[in-house]
């Protein structure tokens, strides 16, 4: 699915325009407040949908090859976190949505699961 | 000179307007980054106040530009444009003398200030081109929003070739440097509580992977693996510690260690879902209990040797299969033109 859907379904913001993310291609979905979740369970192209509103989010996303970053409930990022996201081309997402409801939508839409259930890296 | 991008543009009755000048949002960290100098046009020509439009004419179409400054002797008295030519051209007045039909209300901006400078005066004064002078109002440039443009996309082309470059010098270290056994060690100094800088080394240390030729994603199971350990450097340590990491050909060795406090029970430490980190912590996501099952996951070999009172040292180790090892980049084969 193009990043530029999944915003129309998140009736979302992008809070860093400055980066192209038109074509951007979101292969899969997770959502998470617990960075370490994200960290363990995030396969590599996905969208992450998150309550959670800190540097860390953007560290986590760039370290685990997320391609965007949702902040559900209208939460908005500190200028230092846009600014981070922006250097590492992630694009940030604002939308009023709360969790439940955004990765329902999404899914609905055809955007699957990218949350692997304890599979390790070496299998 | 050829044609800027904002005259080719022009031609087909397409224009960056002032309204796109005040939203560029991708250049605008590079507008204050160059400088006018940087993208402004040096070779100028210029017309006399004594001159007639006709010769505006010849000069616009010889040269293929816009408009030129009006100099009287070496005082810059106005600028004639396609806009002033165009209300001689309507009132049949091709013999008309410039000063006539030049703007003489000259704004200029300066050779040493940040491209953004000129933008803003671009937006507020609705002019095409500016002059640009030095610090003692010397004419030495001509800048238009199309030199501009083309200023911004010649500096991201070049970061874009510079991070090539890198890739390529840095991929080809172990193939270049012949010893029995060469490894390259990176070491970084993390500080205790320190959330907002927390990954800074990680993130330094999966862009070197990657500079360096490591596939994707053993960058990023590295990448994941030193992250959790510096976080719990952050979270849990006294003093801090170091992160150390040595790239061998064959193998990736991350070591973190510190001075304390140490853990009890390191058995217990390893139970997913067991944490004693702060709730400041758990407020960036993390101390979830998760770190060192993560940890766990990502590497081949992982050991914790912790003391109460003395310290703890995490070893994490990860061989790199035989599919996989450092290479260069493709397209990376031979160096690329700067």
């Amino acid at each position: 699915m193009k990043l530029s859907e999944i915003i129309h379904h998140a009736k979302g913001t992008v809070l860093n325009p400055s980066i192209l993310i038109n074509d951007y291609e979101i292969i899969g979905g997770c959502g998470s407040d617990l960075m370490s979740d994200v960290l363990a369970a995030v396969k590599p192209g996905a969208v992450l949908l998150t309550g959670l509103c800190n540097p860390q989010v953007v560290r986590t996303a760039q370290m685990a090859d997320v391609r965007a970053i949702i902040f559900l409930r209208g939460k908005q990022p500190s200028t230092e976190i846009v600014a981070l996201a922006t250097q590492e081309n992630i694009p940030l997402i604002s939308s009023d949505m709360g969790m439940f409801e955004l990765c329902g939508r999404l899914y609905k839409a055809g955007l699957h699961s990218y949350e692997s259930n304890w599979i390790g890296f070496h299998e | 000179m050829s044609d800027t991008i904002q005259e080719l543009y022009g031609r087909k009755g397409r224009n960056i307007t002032d309204h796109d000048a005040q939203e560029i949002t991708r250049v605008e960290e590079l507008a204050y980054d160059l400088k006018i100098s940087d993208v402004m046009t040096r070779d100028i020509k210029t017309l006399s106040p004594s001159d007639t439009m006709r010769s505006v004419v010849d000069l616009l179409r010889q040269n293929r530009i816009s408009g030129a400054p009006v100099m009287d002797g070496d005082s810059l008295v106005g600028v004639i444009s396609q806009e002033d030519l165009m209300r001689a051209l309507a009132d049949h007045d091709r013999e008309a003398l410039i000063s006539k039909y030049m703007s003489s209300n000259v704004i200029t901006v300066k050779s040493y200030e940040p491209v953004i400078k000129a933008l803003e005066t671009f937006a507020r004064s609705r002019v095409g081109r500016l002059p640009v002078v030095d610090e003692k109002n010397n004419l030495v440039g001509m800048i238009t929003k199309g030199d501009i443009t083309r200023g911004v996309l010649t500096a991201i082309r070049r970061d874009y070739q510079e991070e090539e470059i890198r890739r390529y010098r840095a991929s080809h270290l172990f193939e270049d440097i012949i010893s029995d056994r060469t490894s390259l060690i990176l070491r970084y100094k993390i500080k205790q509580g320190d959330f907002v800088n927390g990954g800074q080394a990680s993130s330094h240390i999966k862009r070197a992977l990657l500079r360096l030729g490591a596939p994707p994603q053993l960058a990023r199971q590295c990448g994941i693996a030193v992250y959790e350990a510096e976080m719990n450097l952050i979270i849990h340590s006294t003093n801090g510690g170091v992160l150390r990491v040595q790239v061998e050909p064959h193998r990736i060795l991350m070591q973190t260690s510190d001075d304390g406090p140490g853990i009890p029970d390191v058995k217990q430490a390893l139970t997913p879902g067991w944490s004693t980190a702060s709730s400041l912590a758990q407020s960036m996501g993390f101390g979830a209990g998760m770190g060192l099952v993560n940890i766990q996951r990502c590497v081949d070999k992982m050991d914790l040797d912790s003391t109460p009172g003395k310290g703890t040292k995490l070893l994490m180790e990860i061989h790199l299969r035989p599919d996989e090892k450092f290479k260069a980049p493709p397209g990376a084969s031979e160096t690329p033109s700067v």
